[in-house]
């Protein structure tokens, strides 16, 4: 058992070193990428960030990819508050067909979504804007959303509610003073759930934007298959999409194996 | 459980949602079952065919491939990942400075965008540039994912496991910090071996959170597009064409409505075949484990 830490520090560090070799090539010029083999940058440079910090068509990639996040992240959150509360305290007509269905949606394959998206999308004017990318990912993100908070709400013991009611709060005052803040972190986790998805997902944000509402992913497919060569730019480019992910796990480290086992289990 | 109260009203709370999925997911689909029997000459021209899309679809030969080798690649990816994962979460440190850097190092592979995935391990696997294909040519063996279709699945695999391992092991993580100190004092003071401990305390425990990680292991790599679209493209000739990417291909690429819809439909229906399985066989053992007094 001494060796036992032995594991999961051979897997982190199986982990770890694609992340490391992305991060070396960034570091490094094309022409060093090319011609010398290193385990480390031997010129280091920053030519590659300034290229992506300068170039509008780069850095408006992440502004568009940050912006559609943000809105699904609130429409997700808002919209599913109610609902999980509705499923964790009531039962009315059709609530267990209704849980199931939303489920399915989460399972749903995008490109099964792909081609209609695009065309309803289009026919109501909707094609390349911000708002169409956050409600397509609404398609998966809401009923995972709804899943996560229902698992938190349950947790919440019954009687908080009734002694608001006694006490005379109306139920959107409960909600909003009492509720709401005793579920914080399960919104926390919830919104983590929710970034996480729709900043990772590719499909449909690139069938639903043109030049506008273009993420930084799919600037970055269209990259590889222009030039192919420009190595040191797109591993930049792949650093810079690691940091939002970094960061928000920093701020919800301690709820994502709460989130985890009461979200979905 | 809550004793939950029969209340119609709560219809409303949960109508913005349903209103919101509704037009997400049911308008496309009609439009999916619109194609899915009828044909077009172009211009705005559709004939009804009936049944002739789904009959082409199952004796088709492309569409029996790429089913047969996603159901092999699930299958290999279930059966490396979950393992590992348990194996991975037992071995992890339960208290002290270990937990976090583990859980967030851990946390780590899943926020990188799919297709930045793909990008990693494109980099990372190329013979001239890439640590892991650099590596391997060194030591003699004869590594190309572009070319040969076996490297290009081993590629995948591997990447596969280095993306999505995580999640199992989080999961299983949290199955296990839910059990309490007494369950392992018993099993001391009955002089129960390492083995019987994880047979009878451990995995019992752990097991609705693994089912629910085979469950989204599964659906998840059912569905992956974006990982091997942008490491192989589907590639080498179609060794790794799955599901996603030849839907994609006939939908967009060839834009072959029909059959693309009717390939979409019966994709959509066997997931949600297996959803509805594994949905039955969770909550059944759901209740079970409550009736079994746990």
């Amino acid at each position: 058992m001494r060796w036992k830490w032995l594991i999961p520090a051979l897997y982190i560090l199986f982990l770890l070193l694609p992340i490391y070799w992305l991060i070396n090539m960034s570091l490094k010029t094309n022409e060093e990428i090319l011609s010398v083999f290193s385990l480390w940058p031997q010129n280091l440079t920053l030519a590659n960030y300034r290229v992506i910090f300068t170039d509008a068509s780069w850095y408006s990639g992440y502004i568009n990819s940050m912006i559609y996040v943000s809105i699904n992240v609130v429409i997700s959150v808002c919209f599913a508050l109610p609902a999980a509360y509705a499923f964790s305290r009531y039962s009315f007509v059709g609530d267990k067909h209704l849980f199931f269905w939303l489920l399915t949606n989460r399972m749903a394959p995008p490109a099964v979504f792909a081609l209609p998206f695009f065309q309803l999308y289009s026919s109501i004017g909707l094609f390349d804007t911000h708002i169409a990318v956050a409600i397509a990912h609404c398609l998966f993100n809401l009923p995972l959303a709804v899943w996560i908070l229902e698992g938190f709400m349950s947790g919440i013991p019954k009687e908080i509610d009734e002694t608001a009611f006694i006490d005379g709060y109306s139920w959107p005052r409960f909600f909003i003073r009492i509720f709401i803040p005793n579920i914080a972190s399960g919104i926390g986790v919830t919104a983590f759930f929710c970034f996480m998805f729709s900043w990772v997902e590719l499909l449909l944000a690139r069938t639903l934007t043109a030049v506008n509402a273009k993420p930084i992913s799919a600037i970055m497919t269209r990259t590889v298959s222009a030039s192919g060569l420009d190595w040191g730019v797109l591993a930049a480019a792949g650093v810079l999409t690691i940091i939002p992910g970094v960061l928000v796990i920093w701020f919800v480290r301690n709820h994502i194996a709460k989130g985890f086992a009461l979200g979905r289990v | 459980m809550i004793a939950k109260q029969t209340n119609q009203k709560a219809w409303f709370m949960v109508l913005p949602v349903f209103l919101v999925v509704a037009f997400s997911a049911v308008i496309p689909l009609m439009t999916v079952v619109n194609y899915s029997v009828q044909d077009t000459f172009g211009g705005n021209q559709f004939f009804w065919v009936g049944m002739e899309w789904f009959r082409d679809l199952i004796h088709s030969e492309r569409f029996h491939d790429a089913f047969l080798r996603q159901l092999l690649f699930s299958g290999i990816i279930l059966l490396i990942e979950i393992p590992l994962g348990v194996a991975i979460a037992l071995a992890m440190p339960k208290k002290g400075w270990g937990v976090p850097v583990c859980l967030i190092s851990m946390a780590l592979p899943l926020l990188i965008p799919w297709n930045v995935v793909g990008t990693i391990w494109q980099i990372f696997g190329r013979v001239d540039i890439g640590l892991l294909g650099h590596s391997l040519a060194s030591l003699g063996v004869n590594y190309n994912y572009t070319q040969d279709p076996l490297a290009a699945w081993l590629t995948i695999i591997v990447m596969d496991v280095w993306h999505w391992t995580s999640l199992v092991v989080l999961l299983a993580y949290a199955g296990l910090c839910s059990i309490p100190d007494a369950y392992y004092q018993a099993a001391k003071i009955d002089g129960a071996s390492r083995f019987a401990v994880f047979r009878y305390i451990q995995l019992p425990k752990m097991q609705r959170v693994l089912l629910i990680a085979i469950l989204l292991r599964f659906m998840d790599s059912f569905m992956i597009y974006t990982e091997p679209f942008v490491i192989t493209g589907g590639g080498p000739g179609n060794s790794t064409t799955f599901m996603s990417i030849d839907l994609v291909k006939m939908a967009v690429g060839q834009f072959d409505l029909g059959p693309a819809a009717a390939m979409s439909l019966v994709y959509f229906l066997v997931i949600l075949l297996l959803c509805w399985v594994f949905y039955t066989v969770m909550t059944n053992v759901g209740e079970e484990s409550r009736k079994g007094g746990n």
